[in-house]
């Protein structure tokens, strides 16, 4: 029987997911720790729309003029700046959370479209390195991994304060994920719980991240862009503190970001919303008077080219995409529903990235799951789609008259509802109307 | 004969820049001043000596190469250190020889906070005494402490062993006095030899890991 259709009516405040939590922890003692990212209904790019060419705007001919997509990032002290063929890149995820195979096919699909991937917390992997033509290397305060090899063989260098899904939190890499490999490239015992620490453990502050970076550009001869990565929370004070220790780009990663394992309440409960920061973000850049010198990338629950050109229309230079790009290689394919269901999941829910039994073979360090994922095969659905969101975002930015994606701005924007007006600070459709900013 | 840089008219950048690209040698460095990130990143078996005081993060990530302080060190000196020798005359600040991987830190006075915290295999050898939070998540490699250690030595330990000479104002979670039996003797007198000291080994005490948080369990929830 439905129940609904018997007149039974379901709790809003209680909901079924709501009830099973309670059932759970009743059950267990112990909270959900869980991958992916925030799954409440949040404010998002849905709730804006781009305002298309007509009589007061020109537009470019779909599919006979150009629109680049091309993107330099850390101009501002590197002497060897990024040079990316689309403003979408792979954020990091690190080998142990993911399979070699996964980074693999990371690495291969960012390549074959001309974007970077990241490392994560764990350090590089040879076949990572190997395979990417473009790679940036995450600054962790774990460490793990750490050498200034690596930091010399990067691209770039990001250094993570904070993650959207746990602004504030450390991080956690169950037992079962640390097999010997993963185990010696973190100088850890083999099969035990894993802790990252939350603060990094040589210095506190921005004045401190001034001379760290300071350090960092001395040992790679000033030669790497300096990235720093932070939650999406003050997104404001963060942004002015990272472009006053000398970032060359920051990264905001908003609440909808992807983790491998942290706590269901942290990932519901902390941070702000993607577009809620990056208008911040923006703003913080241009009253320092370096928007565009110190680039911007956006990421947090990016899916699509239309994401994208909005972000990019708000003021990012790049976005980054994550969970989408676990997507495309394989996580949460129907081929699997009966697997996951197995798992006590379902194929579109399946979000135990920290289980490490994921029959997609992307988030496991089992050898017979890790090996079900073709890095070439996997790597060809990613670069698939990279092209179709750079290609939905050009064919949005030509429709406003865009010869360049980078050339979208607020102008071409506008909001749906009354709370992502005010957060993305555009007008509501058809107002003028930005609340907070008068009638 | 050592090639002299003097930081009173060079920068730390041409200091670094040379360091990096030249085969192994002996250098001199001259007013230091509490410049930061001296000597960082130096991977050729070079001998450095700075003549006087540092900033933050001297000889950072060194590899191969003998690096001495003849004054204090600021927060992270040799800071993740992978091989080579580092030696500071004076006192170090906080977070001396973080993540360090391999290598010997030797600080002949004595050590802030957090020293050697989230190491990963050096060696670290303190003439003086350490403050709170030392060894803090360490994770490999050995801290010898010849005087005493500040509150929750050793938290959170994961396979570092920490020997002290002095007291230890309270130990971190999961970190236990442990036994010293022979071998731990044998290569705390190799550590101390090595570090150019006379302290005698059977004065320490050995503390490590009692391994009871290597897993998250809901009864150890206290323990944190």
């Amino acid at each position: 029987m439905e129940p609904a259709s018997h007149g039974l009516r379901e709790s809003a405040t209680f909901d079924r997911a709501t009830i099973h939590a309670i059932q759970r922890a009743a059950e267990t003692g112990i909270y959900d720790i869980r991958g992916w990212g925030a799954k409440r209904k949040l404010p998002h790019f849905d709730d804006l729309l781009l305002l298309g060419a007509s009589m007061s705007r020109y537009p470019l001919e779909g599919y006979r003029e150009r629109c680049d997509t091309d993107v330099v990032l850390g101009t501002r002290h590197a002497k060897h700046p990024l040079r990316l063929a689309t403003p979408v890149t792979i954020a990091g995820m690190s080998f142990g959370a993911l399979s070699a195979q996964a980074k693999e096919a990371l690495g291969r699909g960012a390549s074959e479209v001309g974007t970077s991937t990241t490392t994560g917390d764990g350090g590089m992997t040879p076949e990572e390195r190997g395979h990417s033509k473009h790679l940036v290397h995450q600054y962790l305060p774990s460490r793990y991994g750490m050498n200034p090899d690596d930091l010399r063989a990067a691209d770039a260098i990001e250094v993570v304060l904070g993650q959207g899904a746990k602004p504030g939190g450390g991080g956690m890499l169950l037992g079962q994920k640390i097999t010997e490999r993963v185990a010696g490239m973190r100088t850890l015992p083999v099969g035990i719980d894993q802790r990252s620490a939350c603060r990094h453990p040589d210095w506190t502050g921005p004045d401190d991240l001034a001379i760290k970076i300071l350090e960092l550009r001395e040992i790679t001869d000033w030669e790497k862009p300096i990235y720093v990565k932070v939650g999406a929370t003050r997104t404001y004070y963060d942004v002015k503190l990272a472009v006053h220790a000398g970032a060359d780009v920051v990264v905001v990663d908003g609440m909808q970001g992807g983790t491998a394992a942290t706590q269901d309440v942290f990932i519901e409960h902390v941070g702000i919303p993607t577009l809620a920061a990056l208008p911040q973000a923006v703003r913080a850049l241009q009253e320092l008077g370096v928007h565009r010198e110190v680039q911007l990338i956006v990421s947090g629950g990016i899916r699509s080219g239309a994401d994208m050109a909005k972000a990019l229309a708000l003021g990012a230079d790049a976005v980054a995409i994550g969970t989408a790009a676990l997507i495309a290689l394989g996580d949460n394919h129907p081929k699997y529903d009966a697997e996951y269901r197995e798992l006590g999941s379902a194929a579109g829910y399946f979000d135990d990235y920290q289980d490490g039994r994921d029959p997609a073979g992307i988030s496991t360090q089992d050898a017979e799951l890790s090996a079900r994922l073709d890095p070439a095969e996997a790597g060809r659905r990613l670069a698939n789609f990279l092209r179709v969101m750079t290609m939905e975002a050009q064919t949005l930015a030509r429709a406003c008259g865009k010869a360049h994606l980078l050339h979208l701005e607020p102008e071409d924007l506008v909001a749906l509802t009354i709370e992502s007006a005010a957060m993305a600070r555009v007008p509501l459709a058809g107002t003028n109307w930005i609340p907070g900013e008068g009638l | 004969m050592a090639t002299l840089i003097d930081l009173a008219e060079s920068p730390v950048r041409a200091l670094n820049q040379a360091l990096h690209s030249t085969a192994a040698t002996s250098w001199r460095v001259r007013n230091p001043r509490g410049a930061h990130a001296v000597a960082c990143g130096i991977r050729e078996d070079h001998t450095v000596d700075v003549e006087g005081h540092v900033g933050y993060y001297c000889a950072g990530m060194n590899q191969h190469a003998t690096v001495t302080v003849h004054g204090n060190a600021g927060t992270g000196v040799a800071e993740n250190m992978m091989s080579g020798t580092v030696r500071v005359r004076g006192n170090a600040s906080q977070s001396a020889g973080a993540t360090a991987h391999g290598g010997l830190l030797v600080i002949d006075g004595d050590a802030s906070a957090r020293c050697g915290i989230s190491m990963k295999g050096v060696d670290i050898v303190v003439g003086g005494s350490v403050g709170h939070m030392s060894a803090f998540m360490g994770q490999a490699g050995r801290l010898v402490v010849c005087g005493d250690a500040g509150d929750a030595l050793g938290d959170s330990l994961y396979e570092a062993r920490i020997y002290v000479r002095g007291t230890v104002k309270s130990l971190g979670a999961d970190c236990v006095e442990k036994e010293m039996r022979d071998e731990h003797l044998a290569e705390l007198a190799e550590l101390l030899k090595a570090a150019e000291r006379d302290e005698d080994p059977a004065d320490f005490r050995r503390y490590g890991s009692a391994r009871q948080l290597y897993h998250f369990k809901v009864d150890n929830t206290t323990a944190y």
